[in-house]
């Protein structure tokens, strides 16, 4: 076995002992979440919006990439 | 690596059916109107997005996008003709939650006369450690088709093959605090450069000074961007934002981007938001405002998204809800006006446009460049 299956393997187990947790007793109640519901905490409350001023970013700008959006076309002349 | 994305979407496959809510977003639909005007352009965009539920396990999502361009950067202006273009982007996407688990799907297709892009995405979701914490994975495939147009003739450049490998982590910390980290690996092969674009070079037999030349730029990148962001909910119920990204590429360009944000509402009715947004980058490798002579690399820049630069940008954001307990099937309606002024300045791309040896001013000394743009949206949205 190479590193990188072994690597693979570790990452593999790493996410089944996770989801094996996933009964643990959370720290944040449900019935403590209201204001996680809260529009106001979302991290994108109109896709439409932010897709779009992604894209003037990226249009102008060297850097691309982890906004949460995937993007297309160019439009950057 | 032989197939590393088919790898982590056979684990999350796995993993799923162990662990135990994701959610589908709201049936919503928008519609939606832009403006962009600076640096000799002028943008309006037009939108409709409609997202319906079925069965409360499945979700579809149309979008159309309408964007009109008018005139050309400077960098383009330089060299040609003003621009008059126009964009359309259609989106379909789905989404289904199974258990703790959501999959989604898209694709979209950007069309403009000289240039055409498809694009396929496929992602996972998985809700654990009771909700308090959402791994994402996505795959982004895309397939963008590059011509140049000359007149009514329009011709075909090359094309681009893009991969995007996205990974996410959100974590819920405590009742008032969330916070997320994102990284996305883009690579590119293909024609990266633009058609209309030229490079200039001392040429002291030009009375000008200098000369152009096309630009030439390499047949690949990869960039590598990570996003850490968190948000904070205050007492008086609002909420504050802070966001940080690093990014860097194969063509040594580096960039660091800080954005802050407040969010207020007021009754039931308004919600206000101010934001506040800081970029710097440092310059591609192969980039220069004025090369010391014709061919003198093998890769040649001169487009100023590529020089040394930084921006700020200043956005409010106003939204109003005309229906804020419902009417009939509508749960809420709302319309919103989101301004934001954004000021460029560059650290080595220079305004050769409105400067020469005519304003006494020889190559290499012209003032270098800024401007700035005013985007303007304004949206209505419907719940139901």
């Amino acid at each position: 076995m190479n590193t990188r299956s072994l690597a693979r393997l570790c990452a593999l187990l790493t996410l089944l002992a996770a989801a094996g947790c996933s009964s643990i007793k959370p720290w944040v109640k449900p019935y403590e979440r209201d204001r996680m519901a809260d529009p106001i905490m979302s991290w994108d409350r109109d896709a439409i919006s932010s897709q779009f001023l992604d894209h003037v970013y990226e249009s102008r700008e060297g850097s691309r990439g982890a906004t949460g959006n995937t993007g297309g076309g160019c439009g950057c002349n | 690596m032989a197939h590393p994305i088919r790898f982590w979407l056979i684990a999350l496959l796995l993993v799923g059916p162990l662990a135990q809510g994701a959610v589908l977003p709201d049936d919503r639909a928008d519609v939606f109107y832009s403006t962009y005007k600076g640096g000799g352009m002028d943008i309006t965009g037009k939108s409709v997005l409609v997202r319906k539920k079925f069965a409360e396990t499945f979700s579809v999502q149309g979008e159309y996008f309408v964007d009109t361009v008018s005139g050309a950067s400077i960098d383009v202006l330089s060299n040609a003709s003003t621009i008059h273009d126009e964009r359309k982007q259609k989106t379909l996407s789905l989404d289904y939650i199974r258990g703790k688990t959501a999959y989604s799907a898209s694709y979209s297709n950007s069309k403009e006369s000289d240039y055409v892009s498809d694009n396929w995405h496929v992602g996972i979701s998985q809700d654990m450690f009771g909700d308090l914490t959402t791994v994402t994975l996505g795959y982004t495939r895309g397939f963008d088709t590059v011509s140049a147009r000359s007149g009514n003739t329009i011709s075909k450049m090359g094309q681009v093959d893009r991969r995007s490998y996205d990974l996410g982590l959100s974590q819920i910390f405590t009742r008032n605090l969330i916070g997320s980290v994102m990284l996305e690996v883009i690579t590119d092969e293909g024609f990266l450069n633009n058609p209309y674009r030229f490079v200039r070079y001392a040429d002291p037999t030009d009375a000008r000074g200098w000369n152009t030349q096309p630009e030439t730029y390499p047949n690949t990148r990869t960039s590598t961007a990570v996003t850490a962001k968190a948000r904070y909910y205050l007492w008086y119920r609002a909420a504050a934002s802070a966001s940080y990204r690093y990014f860097s590429d194969t063509w040594g360009i580096r960039g660091n981007t800080v954005e802050l944000g407040y969010t207020h509402p007021l009754g039931n009715r308004w919600i206000i938001e101010g934001r506040v947004r800081l970029y710097r980058q440092n310059a591609a490798s192969f980039y220069s405002d004025l090369f010391s002579r014709r061919d003198a690399f093998n890769f040649l820049a001169r487009d100023k998204d590529l020089a040394a630069g930084q921006n700020i940008s200043f956005g409010a954001k106003v939204t109003y809800a005309f229906l804020p307990d419902g009417w009939k099937m509508f749960r809420r309606g709302t319309v919103t006006l989101d301004l934001s002024r954004i000021q460029f300045r560059y650290d080595d791309f220079r305004d050769i446009k409105a400067y020469g040896v005519a304003n006494g001013y020889t190559a290499g000394t012209e003032p270098l460049y800024r401007f700035h743009a005013n985007v303007m949206q304004v949206y209505a949205s419907m719940f139901f």
